[in-house]
């Protein structure tokens, strides 16, 4: 059984003095999701200006765009224009290569390994450049040492475990949908394994959504804040009211 | 029984246990959260968006140990490196 579409190889480049390039189905698979992506965002940015949107796809997409800055907004604290287009991007390119995978014939790019420890190293080297970027090389190392020198391995682990468990956790997710679904073709064909494509899909989104609220909160305890210290400086001061309120009315 | 056996019969008895065991930490966890959350949800209906979110990221985040406890069980079923090094003396021994 194929668990990974790193074993699929589609063709081979010839790669002269270097040996030959095989081409597997997980890069031509990302170039498809890339495609996509690029020539959707190209057709439904066409014209676009301050005026109110008036084709469908456009509104759809500004929709879409305002609502991963309102998520950005509401871990960080921040501009979102600085996370949006690291944060969104993973986002973009997670959701869509975890959806197409019901595409039949399509095998999801995040379901290799390769793929996602590539992704997960972008949220690695992410995280010092916008520490750095905001406290200085001083300030971000210093958070290694944070609550004693003694914990300085820790943190180096922690970071690096992280970014394993960052990696195992999307492939893991990706791979068992595709896994199940194709043991369960073999033993109860027809029914349940469509049910089993419609949780993978529910959970392919999902864990697009988690990566990246992943990489935006491993970003901003970087940058020295506390991930959804603006959610809870609003909410405390809106709402405190209303909860006395519904305590009374109980 | 050969040495090959042995590994195969060990891989997949261990697979089997990695996935029993591993899942039911992850489950009771899945679980306990659940119904922390939708008490906070019942008795604060307004903050159920930001519940909501936090729900699923820390779902994720507990069912990625059973995710991984998967992954393990996969890698010895379909990618065993004992299974590869075994095959591979045992061809060794027979061309040579």
């Amino acid at each position: 059984m194929e668990i990974t579409p790193d074993a699929r190889i589609l063709f081979v480049l010839p790669g002269g003095p270097l040996g030959d390039l095989p081409v597997s189905a997980t890069i031509v698979n990302s170039w498809i999701v890339m495609a996509i992506l690029v020539i959707g965002g190209r057709i439904a940015t066409l014209g676009i200006g301050p005026a109110t949107p008036t084709s469908r796809w456009r509104l759809a997409v500004e929709l879409f765009v305002e609502m991963i800055r309102n998520q950005i907004r509401a871990i960080g604290g921040g501009d979102p224009a600085r996370y949006m287009p690291f944060v969104g991007t993973l986002f973009l390119f997670t959701l869509f290569s975890n959806v197409l995978g019901v595409v039949p014939g399509f095998m999801s790019p995040t379901g290799s390994l390769s793929t996602t420890v590539a992704l997960a190293l972008c949220v690695l080297v992410a995280v010092p450049v916008y520490g750095i970027a905001d406290n200085g090389v001083i300030g971000y190392l210093r958070r290694y040492i944070e609550p004693t020198p003694l914990m300085a391995p820790f943190n180096v682990i922690g970071e690096i475990s992280r970014t394993i468990a960052l990696a195992v956790r999307l492939y893991g997710n990706v791979m068992s949908g595709m896994v199940v679904a194709a043991i369960l073709l073999s033993i109860v064909p027809f029914f349940f394994p469509i049910l089993l494509q419609l949780l993978g899909l529910l959970t392919g989104v999902i864990q697009a959504y988690i990566f990246a609220v992943l990489a935006m909160v491993y970003i901003v305890s970087a940058s020295g804040q506390e991930p959804g210290a603006a959610e809870n400086r609003t909410s405390a001061g809106g709402d405190s009211p209303y909860d006395t309120s519904t305590q009374r009315n109980r | 029984m050969g040495a090959i056996t042995v590994i195969a019969a060990v891989s997949i008895v261990t697979a089997g246990l990695t996935i029993a065991i591993g899942s039911i930490g992850p489950a009771l966890g899945e679980a306990r959260t659940a119904a922390q959350a939708l008490q906070a949800i019942a008795q604060q209906p307004d903050e159920s968006n930001t519940i909501t979110r936090t729900l699923f990221v820390s779902l994720a985040m507990i069912e990625s140990t059973a995710i991984y406890c998967f992954v393990v069980a996969m890698i010895l079923l379909f990618g065993n490196p004992f299974w590869t090094w075994a095959i591979g003396a045992a061809a060794l021994t027979k061309g040579g």
